[in-house]
């Protein structure tokens, strides 16, 4: 058969097709029969363009055209002029004024909204496969800092990007580099920070599972920056797949001689050995990491000496995440100006956030610095999940802290993250709805600090501790209104006289949870009531009379029988027997179940 | 393969550009590219990536190679796969389960045409295409 010349696609994500998405493309299926250009041209319905504001949405292949809020009138418009005549209709495109240009998607602002610069290669190349990567401009970064480059360029370079640290606490990177490099010693180290431990962030996790090569590219660039001739991925044994391709992506660096001895014949020398890590959240913080990394116990301990000048096995060393080194290949190769002229003043580049929780479309996402918040929940991720209304956004996992509803227009950087309390972190990010009780999301996170916390020092051990406690207490309904200021004191000294990051940034979740939802909290402490109803034991479940039709439907999924009824008759809830799993809620088709 | 210099680095660039640019490697014109990541392992990208090589067998289809790569950032339509016909735009596909792998070898792959609600857009945009910045 002929191939088609025309691929219109219409979208059938749920917020198009509630728009009569599926009425346009039954229309332009009869339109194409109609005006006799069945042969050459096929419809297809797609999945969420990710676009649902300009919905419903048509794109036609392979002109591109991108056609929004499109009517089920328009399909014999599109079909007359567009396929048959192959005008476009200029008046349904996205960008009308480029329509004899062709509003090419990529054009579109939206589509702006994500740049990939980080996950450059991350879904596009196989990442088992050396030629591939280098076929991306992979090692043309090293290539132009060994050739071409002095360190002190490559410093310059780096400082002409503006790069900051993507780990958490962003430390701008050539500073970094410089201390280590200005040290004069024998032996001197650059590690690969990939320990990440937050909940619910995996950015790292796919980058090297995606792109391994561009870690080794660039821990090699910075080997030749600042005289180290030995790196350390440090990597939690959590994430096999990731570790496997590393291997696979050393083993074939070295075949080709982009490590090891004499780097393409420039005689510079530089090779990776990977440690693991045995999972524990505090290894994640730089001095614990290299204890770690010395086979000790992965405890911190005081800075200063910063790692820089007393770092592995004493020696200077250049300890950076994984998203940060991704990024050194591209400054090196495209110039630190062209990094520059991405995101804001202060931070510059781009930032990838793990998306997850209740969000309609959770994924990778990569967005430029100075994103705001809004843009990346609704433009992007397509919106609060079943139609909840949207309650706030925890970043920075258990270091950071809630964004609310009032603060969703603010830009994403390092310094309005800081102003509102939380922290960029490694780029977690999650979405609650109205569900979600706040008191209960702080006592999770503590109780994620009291297990990992390495007790070496006693306000996080004792203070995070005793925040757990506060919290068990109040979320049971046996919560005083003293405890808000003893959380608040407790907190504040924990910030203070923490030995490391992880016990310094412990109260964050609560802190900042206590200053946005002060109501929350004192609906738990007076009137011993869960507004989002979570807090189990301050719930009880209850069946409505005028609602319950007697299905039996609750009462034979109960799993303890604590519900009874004749069949048609008004059935009830034991409560001594209700253990509150909320399956009778779930299940009942008739609204009939209700919490209080 | 011997250690390399930086000619030959370069040399192997140009030659590797050209191969990804036309996707065409070793006599094959078609290829299809799994999504492995832990995302995609996680929602059944093995299975994906069996039913190809068994469907493709199958059918005796011997022009199409089968690779993989990580995540393309849909982790909420995992698996996801990539495929690029020449003649037809490149298309991403979601939720690609052995059933669909069916539907994609015997529609898209043999006849041309597109599969019905599973087609899902590149998620950003791609700054390896020359000179794009924001």
């Amino acid at each position: 058969m002929a191939p088609f010349t025309h691929y219109i696609l219409v979208c059938g994500g749920t917020a198009c097709e509630s728009s009569k998405s599926d009425k346009i493309y039954k229309n332009l299926l009869n339109e194409c029969e109609r005006q006799a250009c069945k042969q050459s041209t096929q419809i297809v319905k797609t999945g969420c363009f990710g676009f649902c504001e300009q919905g419903p949405i048509v794109k036609v292949l392979p002109e591109e055209s991108f056609y929004v809020h499109v009517q089920p009138e328009d399909a014999a418009e599109i079909i007359a002029e567009h396929i048959i005549k192959g005008r476009e209709v200029s008046r349904l495109l996205y960008d009308k004024s480029k329509s004899k240009l062709r509003a090419k998607i990529e054009d579109i602002d939206f589509y702006q909204k994500q740049f990939r610069v980080v996950l450059r290669n991350c879904g596009v190349i196989n990442p088992e496969d050396i030629n591939e990567y280098i076929a991306r401009d992979g090692y043309a970064g090293l290539e132009r800092a060994l050739f071409e480059l002095s360190p002190d360029q490559v410093i310059e370079e780096l400082k002409s990007s503006g790069l900051r640290g993507r780990g958490g606490a962003g430390f701008p990177t050539w500073l970094k580099w410089n201390f280590t490099k200005q040290v004069e010693n024998d032996q001197k180290y650059v590690v690969c920070n990939a320990d990440e431990g937050d909940p619910g962030a995996y950015m790292d996790r796919s980058t090297l599972e995606g792109d391994p090569h561009s870690i080794l590219e660039a821990m090699t660039i910075g080997g030749y920056t600042v005289g180290a001739d030995y790196g350390y991925i440090y990597i939690r044994a959590e994430y096999p797949l990731a570790i496997r391709r590393l291997k696979i992506a050393m083993q074939q660096a070295r075949e080709y001689g982009l490590l090891g001895e004499n780097i393409l014949g420039s005689g510079f020398n530089f090779d990776i050995e990977i440690r693991l890590g045995a999972g524990a959240f505090v290894c994640g913080e730089e001095t614990a990491l290299i204890r770690s990394i010395e086979g000790e116990r992965g405890m911190p301990i005081p800075r200063p000496p910063f790692p820089a000048t007393h770092g592995v096995f004493g020696q200077p060393t250049v300890l950076n995440n994984v998203e940060t080194w991704a990024n050194i290949p591209v400054i090196l190769q495209k110039g630190g100006s062209w990094f520059a002229q991405i995101g804001t003043t202060d931070s510059k580049g781009t930032k990838v956030f793990a998306l997850t929780g209740k969000i309609r479309n959770s994924g990778l996402v990569e967005v430029p610095m100075g994103t705001t918040l809004r843009e990346i929940v609704y433009d992007i991720g397509g919106g609060i999940a079943h139609g909840r209304a949207f309650k706030a956004v925890q970043t920075g996992g258990p270091s950071g802290g809630v964004i609310t509803k009032e603060l969703i227009d603010t830009p994403i950087d390092y310094v309005h993250l800081q102003e509102l309390g939380s922290i960029m972190g490694s780029g977690g990010m999650i979405v609650m709805d109205e569900d979600v009780c706040m008191v209960d999301i702080a006592k999770f996170y503590l109780g994620f600090i009291v297990d990992e916390s390495c007790g070496k020092c006693a306000p996080c051990r004792v203070g995070g501790r005793t925040l757990y406690n506060i919290l068990d207490r109040i979320t049971k309904g046996e919560g005083t209104l003293e405890d808000i200021d003893k959380i608040k004191s407790i907190g504040h000294a924990m910030q203070k006289a923490s030995l490391c990051g992880l016990g310094q940034t412990a109260p964050n979740p609560v802190l900042s949870t206590l200053k946005y939802f002060p109501d929350e909290y004192k609906a738990h402490i007076k009137d011993h009531r869960c507004p989002s109803g979570k807090c189990k034991s301050l719930i009880s479940y209850h069946i409505l009379a005028d609602k319950c039709i007697g299905c039996g439907l609750c009462a034979r999924r109960c799993p303890v029988n604590a519900i009874s009824g004749d069949i048609r008759q008004l059935h009830s809830i034991d409560h001594e027997k209700c253990i509150k799993c909320g399956e009778c809620y779930h299940v009942c088709k008739f609204d009939a179940v209700y919490i209080r | 393969m011997n250690k390399m210099t930086l000619e030959e680095l370069r040399a192997l660039r140009a030659e590797q550009k050209t191969k990804l640019s036309r996707r065409s490697v070793r006599n094959t014109d078609v290829e299809v590219i799994v999504g492995m990541g832990t995302c995609g392992i996680a929602a059944g990208a093995k299975d994906t990536l069996d039913a190809f090589i068994r469907e493709l067998d199958e059918n005796g289809i011997k022009n199409v190679r089968v690779t993989q790569t990580g995540c393309m950032g849909l982790c909420y339509v995992e698996p996801t796969v990539e495929v690029v016909v020449p003649g037809m735009p490149d298309v991403i596909y979601g939720r690609v389960n052995p059933e669909v792998v069916g539907k994609i070898v015997r529609k898209h792959i043999m006849n041309k045409t597109l599969v019905n609600d599973h087609i899902y857009d590149r998620p950003a945009a791609d700054i390896v295409n020359e000179g794009r910045t924001n």
